[in-house]
């Protein structure tokens, strides 16, 4: 059994600018956490303090040890020369086209969009691959900021259905300012007080 | 070519100025022997195979000087070093040390090592940051990251090496076959021609190592072209 990830009065600054003081937080194990809250809130730090992209400057983050991680980051970070399915080979222990095509179909992309070089996709196409990269593989902490972001909401319903799929059984982190996507995904709320410093 | 053959009529002198006229008759003088492919092979070859090292060893060591601060405070300063050593000097100290069949190619590769290595270094340098976070939290092996996100990045920047490269690889390797005066190369050819008063030579030759060149940075860039992420 993992132990779960925790962080504990954790202070996080860039420069002299405290985005949050003594925050403590705990992902439920196995199930979604919505982290909430304005912009500049301080949301994404929390993101990269979960992936070990940031360190506290004060406080400790646990449970990271043995953790398989994947996220869907803000911007897409794509490899824009690959196609939609060797984008998510790529992450994959043993990368199968099928399989990839598999999920990226499930996930909403049309076939004719598959083996394109991923910067010919539309925004809405691009992040959908983001989100099959983070899902197909076997990551058991996943991480998702504003996934929906760039998804035309008349689509998005196989999306949903997608990652709720994907998601069940792991541990996620879902950065939202929507209360209706964390409540799709049945995940806690937790809501952050605003701070007037700008996103990182 | 108006402006050339106007020039030449009124120097008078064809040893001076050959007209484009005379360079083209010589040119066609040439091309049909043997010997014009031979000396064409025999440079292209040497001035070729040093390029193809530079390219390769710059490559490798700014991979090694990234990677590592110790390969990067011994190789930084020394391929700087060579960059500020006049051509010349390096012909005649290649001319001591080296055999002389050796010249052109070692001189090729020493004049376009800190190129490669400058500009590949810069390149690894400015890797997208965002790019290797994505590939740190998925854990995406190394051959996979070099392969799909590290060549793309570098190619740029190794594409604008090979450009400048190819052209100076040929300038410098045909000065050390002219200072060499390298049995039976391009730059053999021009040192007779310059014995002889030959400008319908000098410049026939000139066309062709030009043309050489050029072809040469079409063929690189090509070969660029088709690493990863080289269509893009």
């Amino acid at each position: 059994m993992k132990s779960p990830i925790a962080l504990r009065k954790v202070t996080r600054r860039y420069d002299d600018v405290v985005v949050f003081d003594k925050l403590t937080l705990e992902l439920d194990e196995e199930h979604v956490t919505a982290v909430m809250g304005s912009n500049g809130s301080g949301k994404t730090t929390i993101a990269r303090l979960v992936l070990g992209l940031d360190a506290a400057d004060g406080g400790t983050v646990s449970g990271l040890d043995g953790r398989r991680p994947a996220a869907v980051f803000q911007e897409n970070r794509l490899c824009d020369h690959l196609s939609a399915v060797n984008n998510v080979c790529l992450v994959l222990d043993h990368p199968d086209r099928a399989y990839a095509e598999e999920h990226l179909r499930r996930a909403g992309l049309p076939d004719e969009a598959m083996h394109r070089p991923v910067r010919t996709l539309s925004g809405g196409q691009r992040r959908r691959v983001a989100i099959v990269r983070a899902l197909a593989g076997d990551a058991d902490l996943v991480v998702m900021d504003e996934p929906f972001s760039g998804i035309d909401a008349d689509s998005k319903a196989d999306l949903v259905q997608y990652i709720r799929d994907r998601l069940r059984g792991r541990t996620a982190l879902l950065i939202t300012h929507d209360a209706r996507e964390a409540k799709q995904f049945g995940a806690r709320v937790v809501k952050l007080p605003a701070r007037a410093v700008p996103n990182s | 070519m108006a402006v050339w053959q106007v020039i030449a009529w009124s120097v008078g002198r064809d040893f001076i100025l050959a007209s484009p006229v005379a360079v083209v008759e010589r040119l066609i003088e040439l091309v049909p022997t043997w010997d014009f492919w031979t000396t064409i092979g025999l440079s292209l070859f040497r001035i070729t195979l040093g390029f193809a090292l530079a390219a390769v060893v710059g490559s490798f060591l700014a991979a090694l000087a990234a990677a590592y601060g110790i390969v990067d405070a011994l190789v930084t300063p020394l391929v700087s070093a060579i960059r500020s050593v006049p051509v010349a000097s390096f012909i005649i100290l290649v001319l001591l040390w080296a055999d002389s069949s050796k010249l052109a190619t070692i001189t090729a590769f020493l004049i376009v090592l800190p190129i490669v290595y400058a500009n590949v270094f810069q390149g690894i340098r400015q890797r997208d940051r965002k790019m290797l976070e994505f590939a740190a939290v998925f854990r995406v092996p190394t051959r996979r990251r070099i392969l799909a996100i590290d060549v793309p990045a570098v190619l740029p920047y190794f594409a604008a090496a090979c450009r400048i490269g190819v052209g100076l690889a040929w300038k410098s390797g045909v000065a050390a076959e002219v200072i060499g005066v390298i049995d039976g190369s391009i730059g053999e050819r021009l040192y007779e021609a310059k014995i002889f008063l030959d400008s319908a030579s000098l410049l026939a030759w000139t066309v062709v190592i030009v043309g050489l060149s050029v072809a040469c940075e079409a063929v690189v860039l090509r070969l660029v072209k088709r690493l990863p992420g080289g269509a893009a």
